[in-house]
Formats: structure tokens, sequence, C-alpha cells
């Protein structure tokens, strides 16, 4: 009942803070809209005049109709024609072309053939918004300069080099939560205890009869409704500007979110309690921030890391989220389904906690 | 309860490092007394304060706060306890009231206390006026009674002020006081530390601790009366060749000069002090006029700490 009390006096003495905070208050909304937009032109940027090289076995008039097609719909610039794949795959490696038209000999029959594609495009998916274009290219429709086509199965197949997963906007949103809230939350608490140590309120603090344990979760407590804040931001932004869809329940979205926002939370007040300024708690959220967004999966597929790599991004909290919200967004995944990954987070949130209630003492030795 | 002491410690120490920055301690308390620190910058009074409110552990040695053990009990103190801070540690965006309502919440005063202590401390510190004003914006003085109001309300037996009016004008100061004297008449124990020899002179009990040393104790009167110097006022023209004369000497222990006259402190040993400041002048061919006076607390504090203020650097 009293800790309760000290607590609450904790949790709203963090809330009139935050509201005067203009700085932080700008930090809720301003990261998460600033970091969508700035993705958000990234995937919408109309690639054009792609470096493209082609080879066209086939050399009739239907084939060079299809060149002239793709050249017209400006996605792609042909700057080599060559005789062999093999051309086009040693260009590729030299960075001089990022996609290849391929136009076997028998394109006029296999055009006919409702069960193969009748030509393939080679695209270096290293580059997601190149991956994206070819998928656009792909829709593309033989314009029938002669004749009427029988149309059936796709005219391209996509080939694609260096990136198997195939990413897309609806797969980088998703993480995108995660980032924002590993970029906002880990910050919030990390200056948290510092702050108070550095403005000297500290000293007074812990002459009080608060605990440790009180003390923390007040400061934590608070934040987590700004998590979801952020969350719904990022998920109304998304779905707006990239139509990304929710295929689970938005519930479990924000259950997810929940877990992760608070594992960022008692991370940022690990740091809280380690740091000596402010500004070292800012370089220990850097030095978490940046294996995130590359080890995570955010980026780069999880699968193509070395095993080093794929140990420490086991350790991050956002590896586990990036899993769970598109195993909830793109997969429909349920919550048992999902328990493992959730039971991580839960697992390395009181950790975390357990650790800074040790490492804060109520003295100032 | 009253009759049982407030503070007690035996050799208490504290070492940062390999500075001393208290050794060996003693200090006996009684209640409902107003106790002073005196000291010079770094002679450990703060690190004192620190160790027996729990804030800090002592290297060695131990202490009894209202009957509890320091360091094992400091958690049982805390609500017994008030501690202003040297260093002002309220929340400069918070208001007046925010910051008095935190504090009430964090020490558990139940919502009828909360108003009636809030209100309480409002008038006897004149807050009612700042009570929606941002702390940041406040004066020195506004926010040492502030302070002073957030340390008191949930009536603590034991006060800890730490230089308590370093940033006051002196009408608030002698307000200030009055509060203090006021606390103690309602059974409150207070132990202040200060640089003032005035505000040093109003404690009941007083230590002069220098270098983290313990030098002097007892209450003021008793500290003037057993002074180990005498104390001459010379009157003079060329009013600085006295002073630099005397301060030669090797039974002077420190000349202080005050607007036209000299404050000179002379070794115990001497058994006509007068007329040997008179006798030592002779050679320079001045009119001196020298007379014996009793000792104030600030010859007390040139005398206690003249080991690490060597004689003639005392002003
Ligand atoms: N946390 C610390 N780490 C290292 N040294 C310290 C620490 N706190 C105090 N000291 C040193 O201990 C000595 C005593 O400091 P303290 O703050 O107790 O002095 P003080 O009497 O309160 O001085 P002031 O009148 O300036 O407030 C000083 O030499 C100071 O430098
Ligand atoms: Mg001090």
């Amino acid at each position: 009942m009293k800790s309760w009390q000290r607590l609450l006096a904790v949790l709203r003495k963090e809330v009139w803070q935050l509201k005067r905070d203009r700085l932080t208050f700008g930090m809720i909304f301003g990261i998460p809209i600033m970091q969508i937009v700035m993705f958000g032109y990234a995937i919408n940027t109309d690639v054009r005049h792609i470096q493209t090289a082609v080879v066209d076995q086939a050399n009739t008039q239907l084939s060079r109709n299809l060149i002239a097609d793709l050249q017209a719909s400006q996605v792609i610039k042909v700057k080599y024609q060559r005789q062999q794949v093999a051309d086009i795959e040693y260009l590729m490696k030299r960075g001089k072309v990022k996609i290849g038209v391929f136009i076997p000999e028998d394109f006029g029959r296999r055009i006919q053939d409702n069960n193969r594609p009748s030509a393939q495009l080679l695209v270096d998916g290293s580059d997601p918004i190149i991956l994206a274009a070819a998928q656009q290219l792909t829709a593309l429709k033989l314009q029938p300069h002669t004749k009427p086509l029988p149309r059936q199965a796709k005219l391209f197949e996509v080939k694609n080099y260096y990136n198997p997963e195939r990413r897309s906007a609806v797969n980088v949103v998703p993480g995108l939560i995660g980032v924002i809230l590993t970029m906002t939350m880990m910050m919030f608490t990390a200056v948290s205890l510092v702050r108070e140590r550095e403005r000297g309120n500290l000293e007074l603090l812990i002459n009080t009869p608060i605990s440790s344990m009180e003390l923390m979760i007040g400061k934590v407590l608070p934040y987590i409704a700004i998590g979801f804040i952020q969350v719904t931001l990022v998920l109304v932004l998304g779905s707006l500007l990239f139509d990304v869809p929710i295929a689970g329940s938005l519930i479990n979205v924000y259950i997810i979110s929940l877990v992760f926002v608070a594992a960022n939370l008692t991370l940022g007040l690990l740091f809280s309690t380690l740091a000596k300024s402010q500004f070292q708690a800012m370089q220990m959220t850097f030095f978490i921030m940046l294996p995130s967004i590359l080890l995570s999966g955010f980026m780069f597929p999880f699968d193509g890391m070395p095993k080093a790599a794929q140990w420490i991004a086991e350790v991050l909290p956002l590896t586990h989220f990036v899993r769970l919200i598109r195993g909830v967004m793109l997969r429909a995944a349920s919550i048992p389904e999902l328990f493992p990954e959730l039971g991580i987070l839960i697992l390395f949130t009181l950790i975390m906690l357990v650790l800074s209630v040790l490492r804060f003492h109520k003295h100032l030795d | 309860m009253a009759s049982k002491g407030a503070i007690s410690c035996q050799q208490l120490s504290k070492y940062f490092g390999d500075l001393a920055a208290v050794s060996q301690l003693d200090l006996n308390i009684p209640r409902e007394t107003i106790y002073g620190f005196l000291g010079p910058n770094g002679s450990g009074k703060s690190t004192t304060i620190r160790m027996l409110c729990g804030l800090l552990l002592p290297t060695s040695g131990e202490a009894q706060v209202l009957g509890l053990h320091i360091p094992s009990q400091a958690e049982l103190l805390k609500t017994k306890i008030g501690y202003m801070t040297q260093k002002f540690s309220l929340y400069d965006d918070l208001s007046v009231a925010e910051n008095l309502r935190f504090m009430a919440q964090v020490y558990n005063l139940s919502p009828r206390e909360q108003k009636q202590q809030l209100d309480k401390a409002m008038s006897v510190y004149r807050l009612g006026d700042l009570k929606n004003r941002f702390v940041g914006t406040m004066s020195g003085g506004q926010k040492q009674r502030l302070a002073l109001a957030a340390a008191t309300l949930h009536k603590p037996e034991l006060l800890f002020l730490d230089e308590p009016t370093s940033a006051v004008d002196p009408q608030t100061r002698r307000d200030f006081w009055e509060s203090l004297f006021d606390l103690v008449a309602d059974g409150v124990t207070i132990l202040v530390s200060t640089h003032y020899m005035d505000e040093a002179e109003r404690c009941h009990g007083l230590a002069i601790l220098d270098h983290g040393v313990k030098v002097a104790d007892g209450s003021p009167p008793q500290l003037m009366e057993d002074i180990d110097a005498w104390v001459v006022k010379v009157e003079a023209d060329e009013i600085s060749r006295v002073r630099r004369h005397l301060s030669t000497l090797d039974n002077v222990i420190s000349v202080t000069q005050l607007g036209m006259h000299l404050r000179v402190l002379l070794d115990k040993t001497i058994s006509q002090p007068a007329v040997y400041v008179q006798q030592q002048c002779a050679p320079l061919n001045i009119n001196i006029n020298a007379s014996q006076i009793e000792a104030s607390l600030e010859d007390v504090f040139v005398m206690a700490t003249r080991a690490s203020h060597p004689a003639g650097m005392a002003a």
C-alpha cells in the first residue's frame, strides 16, 4: 500500500516533468514521423533508368518489342547488348548493371506455353529498391503489336541474385516499429537516473524512504504509455503511406510491442545506473542501436549473416521483436506460436530490471 | 526519549582514496538542540552529514542516530530525518506545489496530512504566492525556503541542514533561524553546517572541523571563554605598517585588519598582552593604542584552524 503510493508519486512526477520537456515530447512524435517518412521516400523512390544489360538470343520481332516496352517504362536503360547470360553475370558482379534481361532462343514458343515463364529478369537484389522495381516490371504485359497473345503464365521469371529474402516495404515497416521504439525508449530511461544525478536531485531522492524497485518501476511505467502512442503512430502512418497490412490481430501487435517496449526501457535503465553522465548514457544507447539495426534482420536477412553475428543478434531485443512483429503483421501468427520469442523478451526485461535494481544503491559512493 | 542523545558517533572516518575527508570523529548531540558544524571549505562537513544520513558508508567507525545503528539501519532512519542538501536538490522543472506534493507522497503522508502539511508549509515559509512558480525561476533565498519546507513536511525528528543560508540575504537569514528555533521548540533536533559566525554563535553546541578533524567543540560562550590566546585591539596611524610588523613576530598568532584597527591574537604565555604590543611597536615610532578585549567566535575559529592557515594569513 505504502509502496504503491511511493511508486505512484514517482510516476506522477515523471509525467509532470515529461509534459514540460519539449525536446523529449518532440522526440516522441518526431522520431516516428521522421523515420517513417524517410523510409517512405526510400521505398517509394521512383526508380528510373536502372543500368541494364540485355541478352536477346531470340532476336525476333516479338523479343525486340518486349525490350522496347521495357525501355518505354523508363525503369530500365539498356546499356549493354550481349550474347551470353554469363556476360550479364559478369557485368553485374562488376557493378556495371543492376538488372539483366535474358530472352531465350525459344522465346516465341515459350510465350505460348502456360507453364513456363517466357523470359528472365536477373536482378542484383542486394539493393531492395532495385528488387522492388524489378518486381514492378514483372507486372508488365507484352503489348500485342502483331497478333493477340493467349496470355497465361508470367511473362518474366525474376531471378534474384544476392537477396533471396525479397524484402519490400511491407517487410520494412513492421521492423521499423522496432527500430523507432529502440531509438526512443532506450534513450528515455538511459538518461533518466543520470539526469537526476547530474542535476543533484538524486541526493534528495535517496534520502527518502523510496526503494530502488519503486523508483525503477515508477520511472518505466509512464514510458510504456508513450511506447503505445508511438506504435499506433507508426501503424497508422504505415497503413496510410504504404498500405502495410496487418494480417494478424491488432491486439497481438500491441502485446508484443508492450513486451518489447519494456525490454528497451529496462535496458536503458541499466545504462542509467552504469553511466556517469547523460553523455555516457547516450553513448551506451548508440552502442546498442547500431548492431540492433544492422544485425536484427531489419536491414539484412538474418540467415545470411555469419554465425558470430547471429549469436550477437540473439542477445539484442530487436532481433526477437522483428521476428515477432513480422510474424504477427505478415503471417498472422498467434500468441502461442510466438511464445518462445516472447518468452525471451520477457526474460530479458526481468533480467535488466533486476540488474538495474542491484546496480542502483541508495548511497553516494 | 528526550533524555537520550539524538546523534552519537565514535571514531567515524571517511576516506576518498588517500584523502581523509573525515577522520576519527566523535560526536554527542543532545535532542532538541541546534548543533552547528563550522569549518573551512573541504573540512568534511557535508561528508559527515551524509554519513549520518546513511548516504555515504563510513570507512570505519559507526554512529547511532535516533537510536538506530548507522550504516546498518539507515533505511529505517529515512522517515525520521529530513535533509536539506548543500546544493539545491528539488526539481527545477516542477512548481513549488508539485515539488512539495511529490515529497509528501514519497513520505507516505495521507491525503489529509498532505493538505494540512502543505498549507502549513506555504504559510510558515511564505511560499503561498509562489505556489505555482516553476522552481527553476526562483531566487536563491526562495529556493532555500522551499528546500527547508520540503525537508520538514513529514515532521522529522531530526533535521540535517547543509549550509542552508548560503544564498540568502541577512533579513531572510534571520527569519530562517527563527523558524529553526520554532522547530526546536516543537521537539526537533537540528544539525546545521555554516560558514557564518553569527549563525554558529546561535547554536547550542558547535564543532569546528578542519581537514576532517574536529579541532574544537562546545557551546559558543564556552569556546570563547576557553580560547587559548589573548585578543588585543590596536589602533594607530599607518595601520598597515603596524600590521606588517606585528605579523612577523613569533608570539603573534594572527593579525586581522578591520577598517582602521587591528585585531591581534597573542600567545597566552605572554603576561601583559596590551603592554607587549606597545613595546613591540616602539621601534616603529608610531603612536599606537592597544587594549585587551573579549574573544569572539571568529577568534576561536582562527585559533582552531590556524594549523592550515599560518599566522598573518587569517584575514
Ligand atoms: N565523492 C567524493 N569523492 C572524492 N572526494 C570527495 C568526495 N566528496 C568529498 N570529497 C572530498 O572530501 C573533502 C571534504 O569534503 P566536504 O564536501 O565534506 O567538505 P565541506 O566541509 O562540506 O566543504 P564546503 O564548505 O566547501 O561545502 C574535500 O576535500 C572533498 O574534496
Ligand atoms: Mg559542504
